[in-house]
């Protein structure tokens, strides 16, 4: 049985694509086969993330036109064999797709593949609707920021009202530095105002900025958010894993400014 | 919390988290300033038939209070409604 799994966030910039390419690669990494499909029609990202940019012949809306066979616009990476990308269209718009287009494409694509990951455009309109359209499963990705989580507040009644059966959240960019002295709302209050279950907590580190840069999603090694994104990718199997304990250790001095702080 | 938390002020993240409390009750209510507008100007009719009202300043949101039962909070409409004078000019008691 093939599952699809649609990343939404409503809010631009939470990191949608970022956790759609680790997801995607943690996944394949666990031996499912997997292909990542960019519903960003006409901001083209997921590639570059992916470090596929060049490898691209082939798109989304040439295979709903029939332009090409699904075969031929599919890049295999061949860092993972069981992973596949889908790149989205860089000249065209979101009206070129339509809901029901989307629901046949996939349809094609279970037929070869155990996950089937959409990233999804920030906003609510033509391209949201797009994404939606086919998925059996919505991560919604937020940050513990106001503007962030209403937007997530707004994409959960969207999913709900289309009848996307399971939403999960996803809280994404923690900073326990600020969580600890109470400048940034924790894991619990997030989940609180949304009120849907936590599928996983990613803090912000550098090193996604790194592997962005280079290409290279970075599930599975050993930073914190890699091992978050490696955690999440056990949770949609069904495996219950422990949530990670996200306190950075800190030095002595750290400690020290700490107890200076206190008094 | 330290000795100072005692004299400081709320922390931003607790001002983040009522903030958002309070704007979602009014977005998941799906109420438009427009039908809240409404609802005020129906307000300050009925209210004026039996007492004079500064409909200037006059205030209604949506908010969240403790319900009775033991389900959390509820929301429910606020209405601040300053009198100017208990008896209406025109009432004839």
């Amino acid at each position: 049985m093939s599952e699809v799994i649609v990343i939404t966030s409503g809010k631009g910039g939470v990191g949608k694509t970022t956790t759609t390419a680790n997801v995607g690669t943690g996944l394949a990494q666990l031996n499912k086969k997997v292909v990542l499909i960019d519903t960003d029609i006409g901001l083209r990202n997921l590639d570059v993330v992916m470090g596929l940019e060049n490898r691209i012949v082939y798109n989304l809306v040439d295979v709903i036109e029939g332009n090409c066979r699904m075969k031929q616009a599919l890049i295999k990476d061949k860092r993972y064999p069981n992973l596949s990308l889908l790149p989205s269209a860089q000249t065209r718009d979101k009206s070129a797709v339509s809901p029901e287009q989307m629901i046949k494409l996939i349809e094609e694509l279970r037929e070869e593949f155990d996950y089937i990951l959409l990233d999804c455009p920030a906003g609510i309109e033509q391209g949201f609707k797009n994404a939606i359209a086919g998925a059996d499963r919505a991560l919604v990705v937020t940050t513990p920021e106001v503007s962030a989580i209403r937007d997530a507040d707004r994409i959960i009644g969207l999913l709900c009202a289309h009848e996307v059966k399971q939403t999960e959240l996803i809280v994404n960019r923690l900073r326990m530095d600020m969580v600890k002295r109470g400048d940034m709302m924790n894991i619990n209050d997030v989940t609180d105002i949304l009120a849907i279950d936590l599928i996983g907590a990613v803090p912000d580190d550098e090193q996604i900025v790194i592997s962005t840069n280079q290409g290279e999603p970075l599930v599975g090694s050993d930073c914190l958010a890699g091992k978050a994104f490696e955690n999440i990718c056990h949770r949609i199997l069904g495996e219950e894993v422990p949530f990670l304990d996200l306190e950075i250790k800190s030095s002595v001095w750290g400690k020290l400014k700490e107890i200076f702080k206190k008094n | 919390m330290g000795l100072m938390d005692l004299f400081k002020r709320k922390s931003s993240g607790d001002i983040a988290k009522d903030r958002l409390k309070l704007v979602l009750v009014s977005d998941r209510a799906n109420c438009s300033p427009d039908v809240m507008e409404m609802i005020k100007n129906d307000i300050i009719q009925v209210i004026s038939k039996y007492m004079e009202i500064d409909a200037e300043g006059l205030d209604i949101q949506i908010t969240q209070t403790e319900s009775e039962g033991n389900n959390g909070n509820v929301p429910a409409l606020y209405a601040n409604i300053p009198i100017k004078d208990m008896k209406h000019p025109n009432a004839s008691r």
